[in-house]
This record gives structure tokens, C-alpha cells and sequence, in this order.
């Protein structure tokens, strides 16, 4: 019999593979489906050999005609693909891409959906994710003949599995023009971090008394080799740092390895959007806030002791090296 | 000018979850209306008040005690209240048909609002199922709008600040965003005019929606991560940041 395909929605940023496509791929293998990875934009020889170190044992390269960004265009490629290719189970990532794209294909197919998965069972069609603000671990089963799952960036670390992959390209004409037309895109400032995708995350609140003093968490993240900077509820409230930056049941919800949280006291709201790091390591004066009963790593301190101090080292450290 | 609100009846995202019988919660808590919701409801609003006439209709999938959310986007500002009662929770495809339904009878839309995602399921995909069984184009996480008279032109936020600005055509499903207003909630004598506005209830078997293709089953629900317990760190600035070092190194492994 047949092994049962699972598409890989594949995501770039600027024709490179986010690293978040690697757990996704190591999340969909040995389940007893055979992966299919679909790429909507041109795939160089690298992105080709990453997918191919990861599980891929197939690269559908689609070639969309127009090209553009469309979110209406775009789903009805991988329709075709997926009908083209007799795919009926699909995994993409909860980025902002696939939030847009996942929903309006599971649409389409009348499929069901689980969005932020953060552990997916195929054989079973299970998965996990999260429910009633984050307080609670849902399990989910899907039925029918198609499944659509959306990963949480992040939550499956990549393991290789290196292997051959087989290219094969797809042709999709864009014959319905759709609802939809994008006027304008308009990139994130320059250093504008993705806080869903990033692996440290170092994040401000009350504490920090101004939007100056984000600085000092910039500083620290350049010399940590590159960590987003997030923030609380009270700092984008204050007007201290755009809502871009917020961390939180109503603002971006994150997954890292590791969430230093400076001057945040920890509210309900605020843990809905980081409790699922790997670490988290509190810097605040006040011992009795709550986030610093529920943390690894508790530093009753003056960030702007501390900041300074650990941005210095690390520097140093890397010139050393 | 006709504007529906899909609105959704969740719990206080502060309030606390009990698990009861494997997969429900404890219902005897503080419920509200979800608050990307209360975003939708507010700009439904506005829009209202550029036009002539217009009408704001707000419909609701729940079990009956959500009537109390219904009268808050009564006070809010919509003009009616549709009610559509079912007895255990409902996936989005069983949600979205029912919206499709209740509105498709109700009226003809010229806009419809929803939130985002609620925060209860998080699902994140009724809107695109609504908008496709009511075969309108869809636009989510929408933080502008601006009507125009075939179109409306949306910026919709995407990551890290990134946006995007779309035109879009009416009728069309519209998701907001957080950043898309400051949500007006009611005065006292809004909520006393509310008393007299209507809601109409319906049953999900009277609508008599097609079974859908698919499912998805809530099979357990079990509490999220059990606290952590945390080490302190002590000692100067350089101890601090030297430990700090290490425990990245070794125990995070991120540097």
C-alpha cells in the first residue's frame, strides 16, 4: 500500500528557509507519511539541500503565475498543488504567513484545522495545543478524509535526517483573480524582530521606567548574538515601545529557549504569551513579584545594575574569542 | 448600511480554569466577551456613524447564558442581538456554518466583523470558513479601515511590526486586530437603552446546517505546565551576569 503524503507548507524570508521549517519537518517524520515539501517561491540550492537534511523526500517547487504575494493566490496554489499531487494531509507554521494561508485552505477543503500545535501524533491525528489563555493543554482529534496542522514555530526542535530529495516542479496559473488585491507591503523597521520565531528573547516592562531604557536590552541582545526584544502589556500601554513588541495573551505569544524578563511583575495575561519557554530567568527588585515564584532562574536585582554588567561581559567574551 | 459582528462569549481570561469530566471547564466563572470582539464591535460603530442608516446586528453562538454578552454589545452599540443556543461547545466548521446561516436569514451583509481569534479556543480560522461558505473575500488581523464604495482598503498587521494594506472587496469578513481601535465601552444610559434592544434566539438544530466533511473533537483538556520552581541568583553585578553567562552556555545552550 501506498505510504500516506503530508504536504510541508514550507516558509522563506528573503529565499532562505526559517529555521522553523527544520522542527516542522522533524515534527511530521517517522509517522508513517512520506513528506512532501511545498515551496511558493524559488528554491535555491541550499533551501533544496536543508529540506532534503531534514526528511524531505520530495520538494514540489511551485511556480505561481503571478508570482506575488497574495494571500487568496497563494492558498489556491497549494490547493492545486495538494489536489495535483493527491495530498490530503498539510502542515504548515503559526507565523503570520500561515495564519493567513492554513485557514483559508482548510476553507477550501472543508478540513479541519489546529492552529499552534505543539505536538502532533499523525498516525493517531492527534495533537496538542494550547486553550482558555494558555491555562490549559487541549487534545484534539481530527477526523475526515483531509487534516490541516499549524506547528507552533519552534515547539519540535530540529533533528536531521539526511536523505535524497526528488524535485519536481508545479506550474500554477492564478486564474481566479479573488477579493483580494495587496496595494502596498510594508516591511518591519530595520532590527524589527520576529518575537515568534526567535530562540532568546529579552523583555521589558515597568521596570524599565522609559522607552529609552530599551536600550540596554538592544545592547544585550546584539551581544548575546542576536535575541529579540519584547515587552509587557504596561510598556506598549505607556506608549514606551510600539504593540509590535508585546508579549502576551492579547499580543504575540512566544516560544524560546530562553525569556529574560526584566522589570515584568508576571500577570496572568502576560504569562499566556511566554510560559511555554524553555527558560525563563526573572531580573526584578521586587522578590514578592509573582513572576519570580514562577521561574528557573530568580534575580532579585536593579536591571540596570545587571543589564549593563551582562552586556559587558558577553562583549568582552566575544572579542576574546 | 449593514454590518453583522460575529461576537463570541468566553471566559475572563483572568479567571481560573477547573477541568471537570476530561474535556469541559467549570462554567460557574466570570464570562465576557471575547476582547478582539469588543475591537470589531467598536469600529462596526464607527463605520455606522459615517453612514446615513445603517444597522449593527450582533450574532452569537453559545449556550443561552451568553445572552448577557449579547446585551453588552447591545450597549456597545449594536442595534439587534441574534442568539444562536447550542448545548456543549461547537469546532469552527460547525461555528461557521451557523453564522453563515443565521445571517444568511437575517439579512444581506454589506460588512461583517470578527475578532482575530478567541481566546478560549484559539482556533483562528472561523472567519475564513464563514467567509467562504458566504463566498466573500476575508482579511484578518485588520488594524485599519477605510470604506470605500465597491471596496474597503484594510492594513493588516503581520510580524514584528510588518504590515500590509489591502484592498478588499464588499461585502467582506474582516478580523480585527487589537491595534485597530480603543474599544468605547457602554455609559449607564447605553446600557439602559440596551435593555429595550432585541434579541432574537435561535437553536443550532433549527438551522438545520449541512454536517460538515470533518471534525475536530476536543478529546482532554489537562492544566498547562505545572509551576516552575525557581533557583535564585545572588551575589554582586559581576557574580550575577558571570552565572547568568554560564547558565546560557551550559544549561541553555543559546551562546
Amino acid at each position: 500500500m501506498e505510504m500516506k503524503k503530508i504536504g510541508l507548507l514550507v516558509e522563506l524570508n528573503s529565499g532562505d528557509l526559517k529555521p522553523a521549517n527544520l522542527g516542522m519537518l522533524t515534527a511530521a517524520r517517522g509517522q508513517g507519511y512520506a513528506l512532501k515539501a511545498i515551496v511558493l517561491e524559488p528554491v535555491g540550492e541550499t533551501v533544496a539541500e536543508e529540506l532534503a537534511h531534514f526528511g524531505a523526500e520530495e520538494i514540489i517547487a511551485v511556480t505561481m503565475d503571478p508570482p506575488d504575494w497574495n494571500p487568496e493566490h497563494w492558498s489556491q496554489a497549494v490547493v492545486e498543488t495538494m489536489r495535483t499531487n493527491e495530498i490530503q494531509t498539510l502542515m504548515g507554521l503559526t507565523t503570520a504567513q500561515g495564519r493567513d494561508l492554513l485557514p483559508r485552505i482548510a476553507a477550501v477543503f472543508d478540513a479541519p484545522l489546529v492552529m499552534d500545535c505543539i505536538q502532533v501524533n499523525l498516525a493517531r491525528r492527534t495533537v496538542k495545543t494550547s486553550q482558555f489563555s494558555g491555562k490549559t493543554v487541549a487534545t484534539l482529534r481530527l477526523s475526515g478524509d483531509y487534516g490541516i496542522y499549524g506547528m507552533r514555530p519552534n515547539a519540535v526542535p530540529a533533528m536531521a535526517s539526511p536523505g535524497a530529495a526528488r524535485r519536481i516542479d508545479q506550474n500554477v496559473r492564478i486564474t481566479n483573480q479573488g477579493g483580494i488585491r495587496v496595494l502596498e507591503i510594508i516591511p518591519s523597521e530595520a532590527g524589527g524582530q520576529n518575537l515568534s520565531e526567535a530562540d532568546i528573547i529579552l523583555s521589558g516592562g515597568r521596570g524599565m521606567k522609559n522607552g529609552d531604557n530599551f536600550k540596554l536590552l538592544h545592547a544585550c541582545a546584539k551581544a548575546l548574538g542576536g535575541g529579540a526584544v519584547g515587552a509587557s502589556r504596561v510598556a506598549v500601554d505607556e506608549g514606551w515601545v510600539p504593540y509590535a513588541m508585546q508579549v502576551g495573551q492579547t499580543g504575540t505569544k512566544v516560544n524560546p529557549k530562553v525569556y529574560i524578563a526584566c522589570g515584568i511583575s508576571g500577570s496572568v495575561q502576560h504569562f499566556a504569551g511566554m510560559k511555554s519557554a524553555g527558560m525563563i530567568i526573572a531580573i526584578n527588585t521586587d522578590p514578592n513579584a509573582p513572576i519570580m515564584a514562577n521561574c528557573d532562574y530568580a534575580v532579585e536585582a536593579d536591571l540596570f545594575d545587571i543589564l549593563p554588567e551582562l552586556t559587558r561581559q558577553l562583549s568582552v567574551s566575544e572579542r576574546l574569542k | 448600511m449593514k454590518i453583522y459582528a460575529c461576537i463570541k462569549h468566553v471566559p475572563d481570561s483572568a479567571a481560573t480554569i477547573t477541568i471537570k469530566d476530561n474535556n469541559e471547564i467549570e462554567e460557574d466563572i466570570t464570562f465576557l466577551m471575547n476582547p478582539y470582539d469588543e475591537h470589531a464591535l467598536t469600529e462596526a460603530v464607527r463605520l455606522k456613524a459615517q453612514h446615513t442608516e445603517g444597522e449593527i446586528i450582533a450574532v452569537c453562538l453559545a449556550k443561552a447564558a451568553a445572552e448577557n454578552t449579547l446585551r453588552s454589545a447591545l450597549a456597545m452599540g449594536a442595534d439587534r442581538g441574534i442568539l444562536i443556543t447550542a448545548d456543549s461547545r461547537q469546532d469552527s466548521l460547525v461555528t461557521a456554518r451557523a453564522l453563515a446561516a443565521a445571517i444568511g436569514r437575517d439579512g444581506n451583509p454589506d460588512l461583517i466583523f470578527t475578532g482575530k481569534e478567541s481566546i478560549d479556543g484559539e482556533g483562528m480560522q472561523t472567519m475564513f470558513r464563514l467567509a467562504r461558505h458566504l463566498d466573500m473575500p476575508v482579511a484578518t488581523n485588520v488594524v485599519r479601515v477605510e470604506m470605500r464604495e465597491d471596496t474597503a482598503r484594510v492594513t493588516c498587521e503581520k510580524e514584528a511590526g510588518a504590515r500590509e494594506i489591502l484592498e478588499i472587496r464588499l461585502p467582506c469578513v474582516l478580523a480585527a486586530g487589537k491595534d485597530l481601535n480603543t474599544p468605547r465601552y457602554p455609559t449607564f444610559p447605553d446600557i439602559v437603552k440596551s435593555r429595550k434592544k432585541e434579541i432574537s434566539v435561535v437553536a443550532l438544530e433549527d438551522l438545520n446546517v449541512a454536517a460538515p466533511c470533518g471534525a475536530i473533537e476536543l478529546i482532554g483538556l489537562t492544566p498547562a505546565a505545572e509551576a516552575r520552581t525557581p533557583r535564585a541568583i545572588t551575589g554582586t553585578a559581576q557574580s550575577i551576569a558571570e552565572q547568568l553567562i554560564a547558565i546560557l552556555k551550559n544549561e541553555a545552550r543559546v551562546i
